[in-house]
This record gives C-alpha cells, structure tokens and sequence, in this order.
C-alpha cells in the first residue's frame, strides 16, 4: 500500500472506489446507483469547469469568507514553555466550523442537478445548520437528520436550522447519535432519490461523498500553506498539522496540501473521541485499533463486534461522536503518513479550560480534542517546532455541557 | 441435486398462481419463537426469506428494524441464525430457504467460512442487500460454485444496460424491488406501473425468475399476481409486534396472516 505524490489524495483509489485496495468502495443498495452515479458523472464534470470553480471561489471568498485566520497563541505557547502553537482558525468560517464548505458544495451541486430538496445528517450539529444556511442562501428545501440525544445537547445549532427554515427530523433508533442519523438520512435518500439530493456530513459513506467533502475542506490547508509562507517566508523545517477525527473531514482538509511533504518536515496528528475517562466505550476507530468492516457504505476501521454488529460509541463531542471513520484517514493510517491518537473527555475539557484562559479563542469540544494532544506533546519538543492546531469548529453550540461540566459561562 | 428455489417456482407455475416468499428475522423475537413460525407459515410459502439482523440496516424500514432490534436485544448470534436453518430444515427438507442481509456481517465472518457454513446448515440462497453488481461478482461466484443461489436485486431506477448485464449473471432468481422505498414503505406506485416494469425485465429474459418485494400487503397482492413470485416481509414482522404488543401468540397470527395472503393468490 502506497500513497502516490502529486495526486490528491481523494483520487488515489481504483475503480471500485478503492484506497489501498480496501477502504471505501460504494456498498449502496440497488436503488442508490444510479443516483450515486449521477453524482459521481456531475461531480467530475463540475470539477473541470472553469466556471463552476469560479462559482465556488465566490462562494468560498464572499459568503463563507476566506481566509480564515491563522495566528500564533503567544500566551499559550509560553505557558507551556516548548514548541510554538498556532491554529488556523476555521471557526472564523461562516457558520462558525468547516462544515459550510461542504455544505455549501453539496448546495451548488444539487441545483446544477436540478434538485429542489436536500438533505443531510448531523451529530453535532454543523453539518445540519450549515446545510440549512446554505439551502436557504440557495434556495432549496432541507431536512436535517439528527439523533435525538444530540437534539438535546447541542440545542443552539438546532435552534439555527429551525431559524434557517430546515426541517430537523429527530432519529430515535438505535443510540440516537450520528451513525443513527446517518442511517435514517440514507434510508431516507433510498425512498426519494428521484428528487432530492443527499450531503454527506463528513469524507465517510459511499466513494463519491467522501470525494466531493475532502474537495470542499481542501480549502483550508490551500489558505494555510499560502499563510505558512507568508510567516515563515518558506515552510518550516519542522511542522506538526494537529487535528481532531470525527468522520475526518476537516482534518482531511486540513492536511491536504502537505501530504506529499517528508514525514520529517510535516507532521499529520489526527485526535480521536476516547470517551470518558473510565468507559469503555469510546469512538476511536483508527487509535485503538478497530477491525476493519463495512459500515454506510464504505469500508473503514469500525467499532464493532466480533459478529459485525456496530458498537456504540460514547464522548462528551458530539460531533466526534461516531463508530467509523473516512476511508482515506484508514489509508493514510495503514501508509503510515499520518498519527493517530485520542483524548479522553476530561483531556478535552482540560484543553478547553488552558486554551480560553489564555488566549482569545473559543474552540469546540471537537477540536479541544486536537488542542489536549498539542498541549500534551508542546513541552517536550523545542520552540522551533511549528504546532498548528486546526481550530475548525467554535463553542457556542458547547454552552450548555459547558457550563454543566465546567460551571462556566459562554 | 434438484435446486429447490427453481423446482419452488415450477410448482408454483402448475398451480397457475405466484411463489408465495415471506420474510422473517431470524430470533425475532426469540429463537425458538421465530422457528416455530416458520414451521408453522411454511405449509403455506414456497420459499422461506430468513433476515440475519444488523443494527445499521440501512435499506430496512420501521418493522423490519423494530423485528432486527428485538432479536438482536435478544442475544442473537449469527451462529444462531445457522442453528434456526438447520433445525427448521429438519423437519422441512424441501423448503428453499434464501438468507438476506448485509455485507458488514459476511465481511466480519469470513466470506468463505459463511458460504460454507451457509452449505452446512442447508441454505439455499443469499442476499446481500449492500453488495451491488459488479461489485458483487466475485462473492457471487463464490456462491455459485457451493450451488448456492445470489440473488441479484434490481430496481426502478436500474438502467436498461444495467438490467440486462446483472440479469446476465444473475442465478435462479432475481429480484425487482417495486418502488423507490426502505422495506415497508406504502406502495407508492400503482401494481400496473410495477408490472409494466416488471415485464420489461422479464422480456430480457423470460427463463429467469422474477419475484416482486417491498410495501406488498394483503390489500396489495392480488393486483400483482402475475408475477413469478411475491415478497412480503414488512406486513408479517408487523404482525409479530402487533401481537407482542397485544400479548398474543405471534405464531397463530402470523400464521393467519401468511394464509390469507395465500388465499389472495390462489
């Protein structure tokens, strides 16, 4: 298994939809291929044209706003007395996380398909009020599909689809989280292909939706490497590119422009959901070393039984909160390109507290996760060490775990 | 050896009416609960579909997930759903009996350890409702050389060319899923719209058996009994909450169920 240079990475696979010969492919009902084909042909139409690049530049510039910023945390990085910490601040991005890139791909695909509904699925709440932003700012009618128990604990997203005019259509199956969102969003798609289109809220599911998210958040690592040279005038000789791991879509867009740099120079960290302190449920595929097997059609390292049923999953992240992971991130695991570890929910918090004592930011419990590994490995390593977080996501969705967990007030 | 699924539907054919094939979880809502309805609808079927439940069943509607999740609160082990085969095979030698599920649980079993097991415990077809054509080729043909019939699925919105290559290398059956729907869904297209469609399908190749599954009901059957066979599944996991709920015996109402729908195509 080998990652080729030179192509990105979300075109490295066969012609089942491949990475490394086995992860990914497009295990989809009957039913789903045609409308999974439609979309492959019209994805790779629109990615060639000129105009339609443009279309999203625009978008990406005027509506999402770019670049988001990327700022060193003086206090931070003095506090901990090692290497320099830095983020790139996607939580600038319009909607508060990177989940509009996508969002707003997905909205400009299905009106050039001539689609009028859309839907998608969400865990912590990005996914779906970022969709329902972008519906609204095209025109186009949007359900959001949401696990009940995530309903209850990131309401200000919820109450920001609602305002949006989307639709939220609670999943009480199962453990009322992402994967049961995802599987009801799917089920959905399957009885209305015909006329609606579906976004996939991460690089997970069949082939093609992992292709079109990774295409979308590769903006942020085109704004960063441009904003790394600016900086440093050249890229540093030692950088480490810290992200958490959910689905992996932002870390994917995270690191995209530097995958083809020497591990030597780059460095790819990608931070897991471990859950609570001393639960054994966690969503950690690639970092505590789930089997392989075949979950919303794809193949990816899974948390699941020994029969193949899926396990649940516990964290305090919502949005982290699932039992696979991108195919691609299982690639670049096996290829050895990139790390992966996980924070427990109280590394997490831990994270959150040091980050917004110091330093004006407000990051999300996702990507506190990342921030608790930077923090864990920064006093060890010399202050010529470029640690860039990715701070993709802003927690005023987080108030109310907050404020139960941490008595605090944002 | 005869292949029970084609001498199924020849019988069928003498009498001038449909296969009758009904779907059922295995374990639902016990293991012992579940065989005893399938030997008891099995005077009135032709052809037994047995789930192997998953917890992310992403094609099934409300009833079949409701009758997968109670199986598998249950403790149902896919060594169990062997074990139901097995025993119910006992005592009906010449019932075909067709597995159905999803790819993640083949995957996790060893593909070839399942078809082997699938062998040895007397199954003598698969459905894999995630493995599509061509991905399924392979795994198809694996099938095949232990006499065991893949059951190629098709539907509304396959493509002509699409159709006449899976039907191409398809096995003794083949199945149209009536409508853009998960299991259960209510029929949202008229029976002579799936019939229209249904013989477009048959004209590619009229030696091959068609069944017709997804939202076929008692009030639905009859319109469709042209068909070389008919799937329900939904209307009798139903049927089991229903009586669950009720406090009833799932077996005499489930039982009731399956021979009015056979009264309908009779």
């Amino acid at each position: 298994m080998k990652l080729k240079k030179k192509i990105p990475l979300i075109d490295q696979h066969d012609k089942f939809g491949f990475w490394g010969g086995k992860f990914g492919g497009s295990y989809i009902p009957e039913t789903l291929k045609k409308p999974v084909d439609d979309l492959t042909k019209e994805f790779s139409k629109l990615r060639k044209n000129k105009s339609f690049i443009k279309k999203r530049d625009f978008y990406f510039n005027n509506y999402i706003g770019a670049p988001t910023r990327f700022i060193k945390l003086e206090n931070l990085s003095k506090h901990l007395g090692g290497a320099q910490i830095w983020a790139k601040v996607v939580s600038d991005a319009n909607g508060g996380a990177h989940k509009i890139y996508n969002a707003t791909v997905h909205a400009l695909l299905c009106k050039s398909m001539g689609k009028k509904y859309i839907v998608g699925d969400t865990g912590a709440g990005y996914a779906g009020k970022m969709l329902s932003m972008a519906a609204k700012k095209f025109g186009l009618k949007c359900k959001i599909f949401m696990g009940a128990k995530d309903i209850k604990r990131q309401k200000p997203n919820c109450d920001a689809m609602k305002k949006n005019g989307a639709e939220i259509v609670p999943v009480t199956t199962g453990s009322q989280t992402l994967v049961d969102a995802v599987s009801e969003c799917m089920r959905y798609w399957v009885s209305n292909c015909d006329t609606t289109h579906m976004c996939v809220g991460s690089t997970v599911g069949p082939n093609i939706f992992v292709k079109i998210c990774g295409w979308s958040t590769a903006q942020i690592s085109r704004e960063l490497k441009k904003q790394i040279k600016i900086k440093f005038n050249k890229i540093p000789k030692k950088i480490k590119l810290i992200n958490c791991v959910g689905g992996g879509s932002s870390a994917y867009g995270f690191w995209s422009e530097f995958i083809d740099f020497p591990k030597s120079q780059v460095e790819l960290v990608g931070v897991e959901a471990g859950g609570p302190k001393n639960s054994k449920l966690h969503a950690a595929p690639l970092s505590r070393g789930a089997k392989l097997g075949v979950l919303h059609g794809a193949a990816s390292y899974v948390c699941q039984n020994n029969e193949g049923q899926i396990n649940e999953t516990e964290s305090i992240s919502a949005g982290l909160d699932y039992p696979g992971v991108s195919p691609i991130h299982c690639f670049l695991k096996d290829t050895k390109r990139a790390r992966y570890t996980y924070a427990t929910d109280e590394d997490a918090l831990n994270a959150y507290k040091l980050v917004t004592r110091f330093e004006k930011l407000n990051p999300s419990l996702e990507p506190s996760h990342a921030f608790a590994e930077a923090i864990r490995i920064a006093p060890r390593l010399n202050k010529d060490v470029i640690i860039i977080v990715n701070s993709c996501g802003d927690a005023k969705k987080d108030r109310d775990i907050l404020k139960k967990r941490l008595g605090k007030r944002i | 050896m005869t292949n029970l699924i084609n001498l199924a539907f020849k019988n069928a054919k003498e009498k001038k009416r449909p296969a009758l094939l009904t779907y059922t979880v295995a374990g639902d809502n016990t293991k012992k609960k579940s065989l005893e309805i399938l030997k008891s609808i099995s005077k009135d079927i032709d052809i037994c579909e047995i789930g192997f439940p998953h917890n992310t069943p992403i094609a099934d509607g409300g009833q079949i997930q409701t009758s997968a999740y109670r199986a598998l609160k249950n403790g149902l082990k896919i060594s169990d759903v062997f074990q139901i085969v097995k025993d119910f095979k006992k005592t009906k030698n010449s019932k075909p009996v067709i597995l159905m599920g999803y790819y993640n649980m083949i995957y996790q079993y060893g593909e070839n350890n399942f078809i082997k097991k699938c062998k040895s415990s007397g199954v003598n077809g698969l459905i894999v409702v995630d493995l599509p054509w061509p991905e399924n080729k392979g795994f198809a043909k694996k099938c095949k050389s232990k006499a065991i019939s893949f059951v190629q699925l098709l539907s509304p919105t396959t493509s002509k060319e699409r159709l006449k290559n899976i039907i191409k290398d398809s096995h003794d059956m083949i199945y149209y899923i009536s409508m853009l729907s998960t299991t259960g869904g209510k029929l949202k297209v008229s029976p002579r719209q799936i019939l229209n469609n249904y013989n477009k399908i048959k004209k590619i190749d009229p030696k091959k058996n068609c069944v017709i599954g997804f939202g076929i009901t008692e009030k639905t059957i009859a319109k469709l009994r042209s068909a070389d066979g008919l799937v329900v599944g939904s209307a009798i996991c139903k049927e089991i909450t229903r009586s669950l709920n009720n406090r009833q015996n799932p077996v005499t109402n489930v039982s009731k169920v399956v021979a009015k729908l056979r009264n309908k195509i009779s």
